[in-house]
């Protein structure tokens, strides 16, 4: 079987994150880079079916700028067996629209019994790529799902939505995203970074993949403005004294707030 | 005027979801609002027509397919495409829920459009559709449009006040859906039931618990407060990451984000990712035993001790205004 995560490079929510006015797309020089968190879950869910299946290979896609090879090393080291980078000056700013069509031209012929992604990147919060993917591909998709059992040719997780928890599942190949009720990513180990250095990188651009630049889906989002919003300033606290919870329902009477 | 197609989510009672009313009040601005509903064949949609009415809904299409409840998005997605085809809209509302992302993920794939997610407000500037977002926790107020498509735009849930004027007796139309594309299967479903308190992301009042609760049954005391303020109940990820409520209730980065008039922090630290989901609320109360908690520098009234001992009075002091 072969899987193949979808892992992002994003901007650490650790650091202030900020987006240049003139375009509305990131400062990428502002802040340190990292493997977006719910990737590495969604990495460490496969590794896992790999640990006890020893025949399963994983594969780490990304599409990003040059840098993102620094997202493939690290799941490399964390074990995956191999990297694909999709990267091309062309794709600079891409939308939604343009970054499935191109993931998904990547996953075409790529033979993925499962493919996992997150359910929703830090930086974008669109949480729209599965499910873009899917219809690309043709395949079913499990989306935002806090479990994961492959089993006889199927894949099956829980779901929950705002009106209900359900029991969803699909024959592979199928197309899954995972929420933070899956387990923590593990950490890279001396020897997995040591080894990461061997394993294969298959860098592709946009003609590589046989998208002509301008093959890119013609409707698009285009960013009108961008305006930063003043931050916050807190009062000095007040240190309790025996009184602290009296003063509070004085100040929330004061405020109309109760 | 061109028809502003609204995605209606369904309870599991087959009633309209509170999004319903949001995106109906969204879309009188930008067209005609017209309500797209997919229901098992024969559903009897009397008491579903009146409630979208009610919410400003001039037409509703009632599009039947055999497959729905039982298979995730492609039944909504065959049937918007349907009527996509059909009414030539300027624009798509669907509400940025786990579902509607789904749906509308697939839709601009089906039909070329492309996607404005995360809306918190929507406007018509000439032909544009134009949708304003706020970005990276609040730290940016932005504004997008589509360009050389249908523009499918998630509206986020709570963020839009104004509402439709009601509609007598919208005018019906069905569809008989022909379902494509593969889809996953439901093998089994639970409908959330009602808390009694209202809905996190919409609420007015938030009162959220910490990793500073120290266990399940001392988190009861934020579900004190917030039913004493009639507020909703959140949480921080490290009180949801050790049990001591649901990942429904998590505020922040990779949780729910609310804005609502007051949120009260209880044993919270404010790392960053936890503000990125609450620094727009207009007032901000924090209680937490050390002085140098992040949460201090966002709260507009900040306590300095211990929620155990803090939270009991304030709870007697509220009572006894009550009662005053
Ligand atoms: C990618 C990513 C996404 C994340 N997303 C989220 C998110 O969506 N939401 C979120 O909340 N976090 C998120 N986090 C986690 C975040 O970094 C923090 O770990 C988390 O918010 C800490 O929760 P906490 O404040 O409850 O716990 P802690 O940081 O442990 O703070 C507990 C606080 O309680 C105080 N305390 C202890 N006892 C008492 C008492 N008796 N009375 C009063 N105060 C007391 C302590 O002084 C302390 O400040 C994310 C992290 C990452 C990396
Ligand atoms: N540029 C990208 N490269 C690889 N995977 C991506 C990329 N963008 C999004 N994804 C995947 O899709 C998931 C959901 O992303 P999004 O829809 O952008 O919120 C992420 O968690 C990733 O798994």
């Amino acid at each position: 079987m072969r899987i193949i995560v979808l892992i992002k490079h994003v901007p650490d929510t650790w650091e202030e994150r900020v987006l240049d006015p003139a375009t509305g797309r990131l400062d990428r020089s502002a802040s340190e880079r990292v493997v977006d968190e719910i990737t590495e879950r969604a990495l460490e869910a496969a590794l896992a079916l790999k640990d006890s299946d020893k025949s399963i290979e994983v594969v780490a896609l990304t599409m990003g700028p040059g840098e993102s090879t620094g997202a493939i090393k690290k799941a490399l080291s964390m074990g995956a067996d191999s990297g694909i980078h999709l990267v091309d000056d062309a794709l600079a700013g891409a939308d939604a629209m343009t970054t499935a069509a191109t993931i998904a031209a990547a996953l075409r012929d790529a033979g993925a019994d499962l493919i996992i992604a997150g359910n929703e990147s830090t930086d974008g919060r669109g949480g729209m790529l599965p499910a873009m993917l899917a219809e690309h591909l043709g395949l079913p998709a499990l989306t935002f799902i806090s479990d994961l059992v492959v089993e006889g040719g199927r894949v099956r997780g829980e779901r929950a939505t705002e009106t209900a928890t359900s029991v969803v599942s699909a024959a592979l190949p199928a197309v899954v995203s995972i929420t933070e009720g899956m387990p923590e990513p593990r950490f890279p180990s001396f020897k997995g970074i040591m080894g990461a250095k061997k394993k294969p990188v298959a860098s592709h651009s946009l003609a590589d993949l046989g998208l002509a630049a301008d093959a890119t889906p013609r409707a698009a989002s285009v960013v009108l403005s961008c305006e930063p919003r003043p931050g916050r300033t807190g009062a000095e606290p007040i240190v309790d004294d025996g009184s602290a919870g009296q003063r509070l329902a004085d100040y929330l009477a004061q405020q109309r707030l109760v | 005027m061109t028809a502003a197609l609204v995605h209606i989510e369904l309870t599991a009672d087959g009633a309209p979801t509170d999004a319903a009313a949001e995106l109906l009040g969204a879309a009188t601005v930008l067209g005609e609002p017209v309500a797209v509903i997919t229901v098992a064949p024969g559903s009897d949609t009397a008491a579903l027509v009146a409630a979208l009415g009610r919410a400003g809904a001039a037409r509703v299409v009632v599009a039947e397919a055999a497959e729905v409840g039982s298979v995730i998005a492609t039944p909504q997605v065959s049937a918007l495409a349907a009527a996509i085809d059909r009414e030539q809209p300027s624009v798509v509302l669907l509400a940025h829920s786990v579902d509607g992302r789904d749906v509308a993920g697939r839709l601009a794939v089906r039909v070329g459009g492309a996607l404005a997610w995360d809306a918190v407000g929507v406007t018509r500037d000439g032909d544009r559709v134009v949708a304003a977002h706020s970005v990276f926790g609040g730290a940016y107020a932005t504004t997008s449009t589509i360009e050389g498509g249908l523009p499918i735009v998630t509206v986020r849930p709570g963020a839009i006040d104004a509402r439709a004027a009601a509609v007598e007796a919208p005018a019906v139309e069905r569809l008989t859906v022909e379902v494509s594309g593969a889809a996953a299967t439901i093998e089994s479903s639970t409908p959330v039931r009602p808390s009694g308190r209202p809905e996190l992301r919409t609420a007015k009042v938030v009162v959220a618990g910490g990793r500073g609760l120290g266990s399940p049954e001392k988190f009861a005391l934020v579900e004190q407060l917030a039913d004493a303020l009639g507020g909703a109940v959140g949480a921080s990820r490290a009180a949801v990451d050790a049990g001591y409520i649901d990942h429904a209730a998590q505020v922040g980065q990779t949780g729910t984000t609310v804005a609502p008039d007051l949120y009260i922090a209880l044993g919270i630290s404010g790392a960053i990712q936890h503000k990125a989901g609450m620094q727009t609320a207009k007032t901000i109360v924090a209680i937490n035993t050390d002085a140098s908690a992040p949460i201090f520098e966002v709260a507009d009234f900040g306590v300095v001790g211990d929620v155990f001992t803090v939270v009991p009075q304030l709870l007697d002091a509220l009572q006894s205004r009550r009662s005053a």
